[in-house]
């Protein structure tokens, strides 16, 4: 026993000089990010000074305060969130189960996958032609897109994550007297959350993309509408404000979901 | 004789593309109530196919396995396995990975508490009852396993080389430790090694098995009591049967050394 916990009180303490240089590497890394981001808008200044086609970044920022302050960033902001969230809630929604059914049944996976495999080649944009003549010009297509977008990802990936569970871990679980439903619930579940939670973070970013698109096309509000009308107002200022809220909307829900996967998988080991 | 695991004449094919391989052929064996039986032979003697098949995790091609003379037909908590990766669910931690059979078994949460906590003590996991299987040696892992299988209570142990994948001087400790536990809390115990010493210095009785096919070559009895510390490690009596289990595995020619005595000209035979 002696033996042992000498070993365990060693590694705690490499483990916290670990700590202790890992905790110092974020803040020279915050550092540079910040110094990283201050030389890009520095960049883009000089290169809008010095003649080329673009607004400057107090010209942008002004018309961030305007578009604020007459409240259409924020309906705008809220009708794109909207979108984006029941497209891509919709699509995990689905997807988790599917991939549970193809991953878990031989007879699930013959009938699900041909189906998933054709649509992955198809773009979820090609599809926005179809869904307006069926779905008209209102929320439905815009949503079904990014439903569409959301889902794809999502479901390959949960598929992956319940084909590739540890045999042994089954076989533990077994050998203790669970049954399939116990297996299910307490193995396949928890041991694929990580690859469900990299499928939900690359279905977002595709949700993502794929709503500035829809909105491109028929909108009356949301970020890619009124870039979309800037354009024929030759309105740079506001094109950007919506490309930057576009960057730091998706980012945050980017972080969010990051958050959320490292609460959710911390039991893994990462080498 | 009423054994407490019987192998009756059991063949285990399996495909090989066009080709079937035999695994197992002709194994017959008993194993009586609190035995410690120890097998040992190299790699592909189906060793570890003998112990799926007791465990209930595969099925024999012909012949069958009886516990309490009932055929084997499945895996059950009477049967307790101990993997050779572990196998721990990294997702719980100590406890609650000892817990998890019991939780199967529907165990009210005040006794299984009481129970799991009982063995995370008999194997000195006291402190680590909270930390997750990433923060464990291997050592301690395949403790927290021996705690799990342990816990809901099998009359049998079946163990596929379980120390195989630790360091030397962990694996002595963890040798004495296990005769340790099963000296306070007697089970039925078949342990599969290619390690001659492991072997010899843990059993009752070691079978010694062969490859190609899979089979029973020797089976050498232990008449030595327990409990057995490092002075037994270091003793002749241990040498000497180490040198015969060790001749056994290392030198295997014939069907069975059994046949082999019989069919050798007396001048040549050992005295």
């Amino acid at each position: 026993m002696a033996v042992i916990s000498d070993r365990t009180a060693g590694s705690a303490r490499r483990n916290r000089t670990a700590q202790a240089s890992r905790a110092r590497a974020p803040r020279a890394s915050l550092v540079l990010n910040l110094a990283s981001v201050a030389f890009g808008i520095a960049l883009w200044w000089v290169l809008a000074v010095a003649g080329l086609k673009l607004p400057t970044p107090p010209e942008v920022v002004s018309r961030a305060v305007t578009l604020i302050g007459d409240g259409t960033l924020g309906k705008d902001v809220a009708a794109s969130l909207t979108r984006v969230l029941a497209g891509f809630a919709l699509g995990t929604a689905a997807a988790i189960p599917v991939g549970f059914l193809m991953g878990w049944y031989a007879t699930g996976r013959a009938i699900v996958e041909p189906w998933i495999q054709f649509f992955r080649t198809v773009p979820p944009l090609a599809i926005i032609p179809l869904a307006i003549v069926l779905m008209g010009i209102g929320e439905a297509p815009k949503i079904f897109v990014i439903f569409l977008a959301a889902f794809l990802a999502c479901v390959i990936s949960t598929f992956q994550g319940v084909v590739d569970v540890d045999r042994t871990l089954i076989n533990a679980a077994r050998v203790l007297g669970t049954g399939d439903a116990g297996i299910f619930a307490r193995v396949v579940v928890p041991a694929s959350t990580p690859f469900i939670l990299v499928g939900m973070r690359v279905g977002l970013g595709s949700s993502w993309a794929t709503l500035v698109a829809a909105e491109l096309i028929a909108a009356q509000e949301g970020l890619g509408y009124r870039m979309q009308s800037a354009q024929l107002f030759y309105d740079l200022p506001t094109i950007f404000v919506g490309l930057i809220s576009i960057g730091i909307l998706g980012l945050l829900m980017d972080r969010l979901l990051l958050l959320a996967e490292r609460r959710l998988t911390g039991w893994q080991e990462r080498r | 004789m009423n054994a407490k695991i019987s192998v009756r004449d059991v063949r285990k094919e399996f495909a090989l593309g066009k080709e079937s391989f035999t695994a197992l052929d002709g194994v017959s064996l008993d194993i009586a109530d609190n035995e410690f039986l120890t097998v040992v032979g190299p790699s592909g003697c189906g060793k570890s196919t003998l112990m799926n098949i007791l465990a209930g995790l595969e099925q024999p091609t012909s012949g069958e396995a009886l516990v309490d003379g009932a055929r084997v037909s499945g895996p059950g908590p009477d049967r307790g396995v101990i993997f050779q990766q572990y196998a721990l669910f990294p997702w719980l931690t100590v406890r609650q990975n000892v817990e998890f059979g019991l939780k199967t078994a529907k165990v009210p949460k005040g006794e299984r508490r009481a129970r799991a906590q009982h063995f995370i003590d008999v194997v000195g996991l006291s402190d680590f009852a909270e930390a997750l299987p990433k923060m464990l040696s291997g050592g301690m892992r395949q403790r927290c396993a021996i705690a799990r299988a342990y816990a809901v209570n099998p009359s049998i142990l079946l163990m596929d080389e379980p120390f195989g994948a630790l360091d030397a001087l962990t694996r002595v400790k963890l040798q004495e430790q296990l005769l340790d536990t099963w000296s306070r809390e007697q089970r039925t115990v078949m342990f599969i090694t290619h390690d001659v010493d492991e072997a010899v210095f843990l059993a009752n009785r070691v079978v010694v098995m062969a490859a190609r096919p899979g089979r029973i070559y020797d089976v050498i009895d232990v008449d030595l009591p327990y409990p057995r510390t490092e002075e037994f490690r270091l003793s002749t009596e241990f040498a000497e049967l180490r040198n015969r289990v060790w001749h056994s595995v290392y030198h295997q020619d014939g069907r069975s050394a059994a046949d082999h005595r019989t069919t050798r000209s007396p001048e040549h035979a050992t005295p």
